[in-house]
C-alpha cells in the first residue's frame, strides 16, 4: 500500500541509490580505463592535441616488452616489493606479538609506532633524505658508532640505495601490518588456548598450530594491501632518491611517470600503464584465491 | 525611482570599473630563482607608466618546464608572458604556443640587432637563425663558476709546490680538475672541505647541463654542421667520449659524498656553506652570491674554462606572449616596455641579466660587477642544447644514459652516447624528422 502510494518499488529506489555511485564510477574509472586502453594503440601525445592521432596497433607494447630497461625497472620493482613485504611481514608480526601482551606503557609505545605511517609518504622521503645525508645525518653518524665504515652515501651508492628505500618503508609501513596482525590475535579466542594449555601444548605449538594459522588472513589481507601499493610505490622514492643512482631505484611507477608527463609519450605510457595493471590484477586474483583458501581451512 | 536608478548607475559604474581593473593586468610566469625577485621590482615602473598591475606565477626548477607545459598544452590562460627556457623556443612555436613577434617589433621600433647576436639566435628565433621572432631575449645567462679567493691566496704556494704552476683561476679544465684534488678533503678551519660542486641531477636537465659544459670544451657538436640530424661521428666522436670521461673522473675525484643528485640548489648550498672550493653554476646566482655576507667578500668568478676551444653551456630566456592569453595587447606593452635601453640597464642594475648592446657596451658596464667581464666573455662563446620541439624527450634521454655512466658508473662512455644517439634517432623518426 506505502509502495503504490509513493509511485515507486523498491527495486526503482534501489536503482535512485546505486546509479550515483555507478555513474561516479563509470565517469572516474571505467571511462579512463577504456580510454586508456584505446590510447595505448595510437601515436597520441599529450603535448600535441592538434595532431593527428594515429592507430599504431601493438607497436607500443611491442616497443615496451622489448625494451630492456622496461624488464630492469620491474625487476627493480619485485625487489623492492619482495623485501619490503619480507621485512614487515616480520617485523610487523614480531611487534604485534609484543604489543599483544599488556605491559605499563602499552597503549603509548602503540601510538609511537604507529605514528610514521600516519605521515605522508613525500614527506617521509624527504625526512629520511636529511637522515640519510653522508655528511650531516644521523644514520651515518650512528652506523659509523657501531661499525667504522667511513664516509658512505645510502641514497648515491648504487649497492645501497635499493636497500635505501627498502629500509624507508618498511620503518614507514610495518606499523601497518601491525595493526592488522594486532587484530587477528586479538581475534583468537582464549579457550584455544586454554585447551593447548590442558593438552600441554608447548608454546611453539600453540603459536604453529593456534596463532599463526588465525593471524593468516589478516596477515595475508595486510600483505595484500601493501603489496598492490608498493608495486604503485612513486612518492616516497621519488623523494628520496628520484630514482637513482643511474637508474638503480627507478621503480616502474617512476618510469611510467617520465615517460607520460615528462616525456609526453601518451600512447607508449599508457600501453606501460595497462602492463602494469594487468600484472597486478593477475598477481592479485592469484594471491586472493590463496587468501580464500587459507580462508577455507 | 530617481534614487533607484542613482544606485543602478553607480552599481553598473562600479562594476564596469573593477571588470576594467580586471583586464588591465598580467600575469608573467617564470622560475622562482633569485632574479625573480628583480623582476618584480622592476616592474613596479612598468605599472606606474601604465596603469597595468603585474602578477607573478613563480614555480620552482624542478617543476618549472612540466608545469607550465601541463598549462599549455591545455592551452590554458594563467600566463600572458611567459620567460621560457631558451629550449622551449622549438614548441612554443610551432605548436602555437607563442605569438610570432615580428610585426610587432617592427611596429614598436624593437630591432634585434640592438641585442647580443649569440642570445637572439638562441632566445628569439626558430627556425633556428632564421629572422621569425617568438621571444624578446629576457635574462642572458650561461654556466660558469665561482671560487674562494681566499683559500685560494692561502695555499698558493703549497698547490704551486705540489703542482708547478701558480694556484689561479683555471684555464683549462685539466687545471680545473688539479685544483679539485688539491682542496678535496682537505682540513680548512677545522672542516673538511671539498674540491667542486658540479651537476649531476637526473631528473630535469642537471647533469646535461653540466656535462655539457665539458663537451663543448672539447668541442663536441651535436650533429653534421653540413647534414643536420646526423649525429653519428659527431656527437659520439672521440673529443667527446674524453669530455665525459673527464666529467666522470671530476665526479669521483673532487665533488662532496653523496653529490649523486646536485643541480643548481645543491651546488649553491654547498658553495655558500663552505663546504666546497669552487661550484659550477648560472651566472643568475652570482648577484646574491656576491651579496652573501659569509661567501660574498671572498668569492671571486670565472667564466668556463676552455680546453680545445672556449665555449659555455647557454643558460637564460626570452619572453614571450602566450598565444591562448585574453591580455595580449597588454602582454606586447610590457614587452615593448621591457626592450627599452633604460629599462634594460635598470635590469641589470637590479640584478637580471640584460643582453641589450647599450648595456653590454656601455662605459660602465665592466666596472658594475665583478662577474660583469667573464658575463660577457662567456655571452658570446654559449652553445645550447636542442631546441627541437621534441627537446624534453631528448633531453631526458641524455640524462639518463649520461647520468647513469657518470654518476652510477655504467658502462663505458661510448656506450653512453651511443645509446643517447640511438634514442635521439628514435625521438626523430618518431617526430618524422628523419
Amino acid at each position: 500500500m506505502v509502495r503504490r502510494v509513493r509511485g515507486l518499488s523498491d527495486r526503482a529506489i534501489a536503482w535512485i541509490f546505486v546509479t550515483p555511485t555507478i555513474l561516479l564510477l563509470l565517469a572516474i574509472n571505467i571511462y579512463p580505463l577504456v580510454w586508456t586502453v584505446y590510447l595505448s594503440f595510437t601515436n597520441y601525445r599529450a603535448n600535441r592535441p592538434n595532431r593527428e592521432i594515429e592507430w599504431v596497433g601493438t607497436r607500443n607494447y611491442e616497443r615496451i616488452l622489448s625494451d630492456e630497461g622496461v624488464w630492469e625497472n620491474l625487476q627493480r620493482t619485485a625487489h623492492f616489493v619482495t623485501f619490503t613485504m619480507l621485512f614487515q611481514v616480520l617485523l610487523g608480526f614480531g611487534l604485534a606479538l609484543l604489543l599483544h601482551k599488556r605491559f605499563k606503557g602499552h597503549g603509548l609505545w602503540t601510538t609511537l609506532i604507529l605514528l610514521p605511517m600516519m605521515l605522508s609518504p613525500a614527506v617521509v622521503g624527504m625526512y629520511w633524505k636529511y637522515l640519510f645525508d653522508p655528511q650531516i645525518g644521523i644514520f651515518n653518524y650512528l652506523i659509523n658508532g657501531i661499525w667504522d665504515f667511513g664516509t658512505f652515501s645510502m641514497t648515491s651508492e648504487v649497492a645501497l640505495a635499493p636497500w635505501a628505500i627498502i629500509i624507508v618503508d618498511t620503518w614507514m609501513w610495518t606499523p601497518y601490518i601491525m595493526l592488522l596482525c594486532l587484530a587477528g590475535l586479538r581475534s583468537v579466542p582464549d579457550y584455544l588456548y586454554e585447551a593447548a594449555e590442558i593438552d600441554r601444548a608447548s608454546t611453539w605449538r600453540k603459536f604453529w598450530n593456534i596463532t599463526l594459522p588465525m593471524v593468516l588472513p589478516f596477515l595475508m589481507l595486510a600483505v595484500m594491501f601493501r603489496a598492490i601499493e608498493n608495486f604503485k610505490m612513486f612518492d616516497l622514492v621519488f623523494e628520496l632518491t628520484s630514482g637513482g643512482p643511474g637508474n638503480t631505484t627507478r621503480l616502474a611507477s617512476i618510469d611510467l611517470k617520465e615517460l607520460a608527463f615528462d616525456r609526453w609519450q601518451t600512447g607508449r605510457s599508457s600501453a606501460l600503464a595497462i602492463i602494469l595493471f594487468v600484472t597486478v590484477f593477475g598477481a592479485m586474483n592469484v594471491f586472493v584465491k590463496l587468501m580464500n583458501r587459507v580462508k577455507a581451512r | 525611482m530617481r534614487r533607484f536608478a542613482l544606485f543602478t548607475s553607480a552599481a553598473t559604474m562600479a562594476l564596469t570599473a573593477s571588470v576594467a581593473s580586471a583586464q588591465d593586468s598580467i600575469t608573467v610566469g617564470w622560475a622562482a630563482w633569485d632574479p625573480a625577485n628583480a623582476l618584480v621590482e622592476l616592474s613596479q615602473d612598468f605599472t606606474e607608466q601604465t596603469g597595468i598591475e603585474v602578477e607573478f606565477v613563480f614555480i620552482p626548477w624542478p617543476n618549472f618546464t612540466a608545469e607550465v607545459f601541463n598549462e599549455l598544452n591545455a592551452g590554458g590562460d594563467t600566463f600572458d608572458v611567459l620567460i621560457g627556457d631558451s629550449q622551449w623556443i622549438g614548441a612554443g612555436a610551432e605548436l602555437g604556443h607563442y605569438v610570432q613577434l615580428n610585426d610587432f617589433f617592427d611596429a614598436n621600433g624593437i630591432s634585434m640587432d640592438d641585442f647580443l647576436p649569440a642570445t637572439v639566435y638562441s632566445y628569439s628565433t626558430w627556425p633556428k637563425g632564421e629572422p621569425n621572432y617568438w621571444a624578446l631575449p629576457a635574462m642572458g645567462d650561461a654556466l660558469a663558476w665561482t671560487y674562494r679567493r681566499d683559500w685560494f691566496e692561502r695555499f698558493g704556494d703549497e698547490f704551486e709546490a705540489e703542482y708547478g704552476y701558480p694556484l689561479d683561476v683555471p684555464e683549462t679544465w685539466d687545471q680545473l680538475k688539479d685544483i679539485g684534488e688539491f682542496f678535496q678533503g682537505r682540513e680548512i678551519d677545522g672542516q673538511t672541505v671539498y674540491g667542486m660542486a658540479i651537476n649531476t641531477e637526473r631528473g630535469s636537465e642537471g647533469i646535461t647541463m653540466g656535462v655539457t659544459a665539458a663537451m663543448y670544451a672539447w668541442g663536441m657538436e651535436y650533429d653534421n654542421p653540413d647534414n643536420p640530424y646526423e649525429m653519428e661521428g659527431y656527437f659520439n666522436a672521440e673529443n667527446v667520449v674524453e669530455a665525459l670521461e673527464f666529467y666522470r673522473e671530476l665526479y669521483e675525484c673532487c665533488t662532496p659524498p653523496g653529490w649523486a643528485d646536485a643541480y643548481m640548489q645543491e651546488n649553491l648550498d654547498a658553495y655558500t656553506s663552505g663546504q666546497v672550493a669552487m661550484q659550477m653554476n648560472w651566472y643568475a646566482f652570482f648577484p646574491g652570491i656576491s651579496r652573501h655576507p659569509d661567501v660574498g667578500p671572498v668569492t671571486g668568478f670565472f667564466s668556463n674554462p676552455g680546453q680545445e676551444v672556449d665555449a659555455a653551456t647557454l643558460g637564460g630566456q626570452g619572453m614571450s606572449v602566450v598565444g591562448y592569453s585574453d591580455n595580449q595587447d597588454e602582454a606586447l606593452q610590457y614587452l615593448a616596455w621591457f626592450a627599452q635601453p633604460e629599462v634594460q640597464q635598470r635590469w641589470w642594475d637590479l640584478g637580471g641579466y640584460s643582453v641589450h648592446n647599450d648595456v653590454l657596451f656601455s662605459d660602465e658596464f665592466l666596472d658594475s660587477a665583478v662577474y660583469a667581464q667573464g658575463f660577457l666573455d662567456s655571452m658570446q662563446i654559449v652553445q645550447d642544447f636542442w631546441q627541437e620541439p621534441a627537446y624534453a624527450d631528448l633531453m631526458l634521454a641524455m640524462q639518463e644514459h649520461i647520468h647513469n655512466y657518470v654518476v652510477a658508473g655504467e658502462g663505458t662512455a661510448q656506450e653512453a652516447l651511443d645509446a643517447t644517439i640511438q634514442e635521439w634517432q628514435e625521438i626523430f623518426e618518431d617526430e618524422g624528422i628523419l
